[in-house]
């Protein structure tokens, strides 16, 4: 069973979190709220979604001694939480399985959802299909076109993609078009959002939906090391697998905790995911947290090499595990994470998403000035396949 | 008594119904807004103007609204602006009650305490956050108060009746009834349906009713005209807008008095 922590009853951890939706959804979330307090409570809830964890995604996703990066950078003892491995290739499906389960106890027949690189949108689509739900996946015009192989994943698998033609036609649209779908339709239509983010209980369940991830890693990690981890790494857009990989760690006060944040081309260049680096506090898609805006503001659009970062805010648990100093966060540039992509394929044989090569970039910073009986441990939370016509291109590729 | 309060008694008296236009400030640029604004006061017979504040990622307002906030941002419209175009229009027209209508975001970062008090300092009468239910006020309506602003709720058809109480509490000027589930000039709704639906709010509140979201027509104006104490329009008039926009965004020669007429037939139909 679940840790009794934050957020409140009304959502909020410390300032940020909340509920900043219209009144149409207000009764909507109330309903999903009183849902998952029941289904959290119910032993049988989480029983069913450990068995499809088991027997469809494949958990425990093992923890894995990166031998040659360790001996590369010379210092602290790395391992990977192999999250890409799971079916659909990253951790997106925990939580959209979780959500389904839920879908189906609350009786809605039908999904909807938003998608920024696609990961979530893929892994929607496949749970729908298992589950035998209609699902409409929103996603940004951009986005379709420079990850066309999730597009037609998610053709595939029957989910209906709608492509997102209004304001920057990236994730942030995206999600205001599956919540106006959403608006419209809350009778018999489920919204499976795809982070730890938006209003509550949407940030809280996300989150208790991922936390395998780091539960996993505390039961893996004695039985290799017989203790914990010094150091956690995790990539953050919007931050689903970082708070997946850190909440069951917050109260070991031993363990570092690290979050990176896509830099793009730099902070100084404005052309950036990093909300909390380069964002203010305020309130958008439905929850207080740290955005990208600018002095009027408006939300500014993100840049980062990964769609799957390029999110123009941070789940608001992350905005206060930044404000309690509980966690540190810092940014991995582009051509950073291009450098650590590169690496990892030739040293490990892996092949990882653009998305936590943000995290290993940042490891390639640290490991090297840490003794080697460091434990560092770092969330590998996608697999590369659907990246490589986009680093194909920065390296002046044709394929 | 406030301009709005005024507003309503006066119409009450007369046995009529407020009419209620929505535009984007600053589509496509300050200076039509204002002239707009003027017109359809002296011309158009409207009886307060709701005012949008344009927002990036207006989530409540459907696709002619989010048209109109990116036409508008493009062309330099931000808060600090529209609080000016506010103060311009009221050097020229005292008493029609102008309420604003936007995102918490913009407000935020202009800070509460500031926004208010300008907005007071401009002349404005209402506002209306599409994304801060009572439950993320945090003392917002009362401080508005305060500035003898009143904060307009939502009301939506999806509201239990339970919850109206709640959200009724700190309301002022008018309740806004939100006809459909869904988002702004995407579809219309069914007459007896609103009319249940206000008979429900009429329990919990002595504020005029007004009905938004689904009113495109001078037919549906005239319709929900019958059943509520205000009919707003908002799409439809943004729509027109854009229909008298060049294809650079900028206001055609006839823009004013092609939209004032249009505003008129819908103002007519409601004040029938």
């Amino acid at each position: 069973m679940l840790k009794n922590t934050l957020p409140d009853a009304e959502g909020h951890f410390g300032k940020h979190g909340g509920k900043y939706v219209a009144e149409t959804l207000m009764p909507a979330l109330k309903e999903l709220e009183q849902a998952y307090t029941d289904a959290k409570n119910d032993p049988l809830f989480w029983e069913e979604l450990y068995h499809h964890h088991k027997e469809y995604t494949g958990r425990p996703s093992p923890l894995y001694f990166a031998e040659r990066l360790t001996k590369h950078l010379g210092g602290a003892k790395i391992y990977f939480k192999r999250d890409e491995l799971n079916h659909t290739g990253a951790h997106k499906i925990n939580h959209c399985l979780g959500q389904m389960i839920l879908a189906k106890r609350m009786g809605k027949t039908k999904i909807v959802a938003e998608t920024g690189a696609g990961q979530h949108g893929v892994a929607t689509a496949t749970v729908c299909a298992k589950f035998d739900l209609p699902c409409i996946v929103y996603q940004g015009a951009v986005d379709v076109e420079r990850q066309k192989p999730n597009a037609f994943r998610m053709n595939l698998l029957g989910a209906e993609l709608r492509p997102v033609h209004s304001g920057s036609k990236t994730l942030k649209d995206a999600v205001n078009e599956a919540i106006r779908h959403w608006v419209a339709n809350v009778d018999d239509t489920y919204y499976l959002l795809g982070s730890a983010l938006g209003p509550h209980p949407y940030p809280e369940m996300v989150r208790d939906f991922q936390r395998i991830i780091g539960e996993e890693i505390k039961e893996q990690i004695m039985e290799r090391e017989g203790r914990l981890p010094d150091t956690m790494v995790a990539c953050i857009g919007g931050g689903s697998n970082a708070i997946g990989m850190f909440h069951a760690f917050l109260d070991d006060e031993n363990v570092k905790l690290i979050g990176v944040e896509a830099e793009g081309y730099g902070l100084e260049t404005g052309q950036h995911a990093a909300a909390i680096a380069g964002g203010d506090e305020g309130v958008f898609h439905g929850f207080f947290s740290y955005f990208l805006q600018d002095d009027d503001g408006q939300i500014i659009e993100p840049h980062s090499i990964s769609a799957g970062l390029d999110y123009p805010g941070i789940g608001p648990e992350h905005a206060y595990l930044h404000d309690i100093k509980r966690v540190e966060y810092v940014s991995a540039k582009d051509d950073e994470t291009l450098e650590a992509f590169q690496l990892l394929c030739k040293l490990e044989g892996i092949i990882p998403a653009l998305e936590p090569s943000h995290a290993l970039a940042h490891v390639m910073k640290i490991a090297p000035k840490l003794p080697k009986d460091h434990i560092l441990v770092m969330n590998l939370c996608g697999r590369g396949d659907k990246d490589i016509f986009t680093v194909a291109d920065k390296l002046g590729v044709k394929i | 008594m406030s301009r709005l309060e005024t507003t309503f008694d006066a119409l009450k008296k007369q046995g009529k119904t407020a009419f209620i236009p929505y535009i984007m400030a600053g589509d496509p640029d300050y200076d039509t807004t204002l002239s707009l604004m003027l017109e359809i006061v002296n011309h158009a017979h409207v009886d307060v103007i709701e005012l949008g504040m344009a927002f990036t990622d207006p989530m409540a307002d459907g696709p002619a609204i989010q048209e109109a906030a990116t036409r508008a941002l493009t062309n330099g419209a931000r808060l600090s602006k529209t609080l000016e175009l506010v103060k311009k229009f009221r050097e020229k027209e005292k008493n029609t009650p102008i309420v604003l209508m936007g995102y918490f975001n913009p407000i935020h970062k202009f800070g509460l305490d500031a926004f208010l008090k300008a907005a007071q300092d401009a002349g404005i009468d209402g506002i209306l956050v599409a994304d801060l239910p009572v439950e993320e006020d945090h003392g917002f309506a009362a401080n508005a108060k305060k500035h003898n602003i009143d904060v307009i709720q939502l009301v939506a058809p999806t509201t239990p009746e339970e919850r109206l109480n709640k959200v009724l509490k700190n309301a002022g000027g008018f309740v806004y009834y939100v006809s459909v589930t869904g988002v702004t000039g995407t579809t219309s709704a069914l007459k007896q349906d609103v009319q249940k639906n206000i008979e429900k709010i009429q329990k919990y509140t002595t504020l005029p009713i007004g009905i938004g979201f689904g009113i495109s027509s001078p037919d549906q104006s005239y319709e929900m005209a019958q059943i509520g104490d205000a009919v707003i329009v908002g799409s439809a008039i943004v729509k027109k807008i854009k229909e008298n926009l060049d294809e650079g965004s900028i206001a055609k020669p006839d823009l004013v008095k092609n939209v004032s007429k249009f505003v008129k037939t819908l103002s007519d139909a409601a004040h029938k």
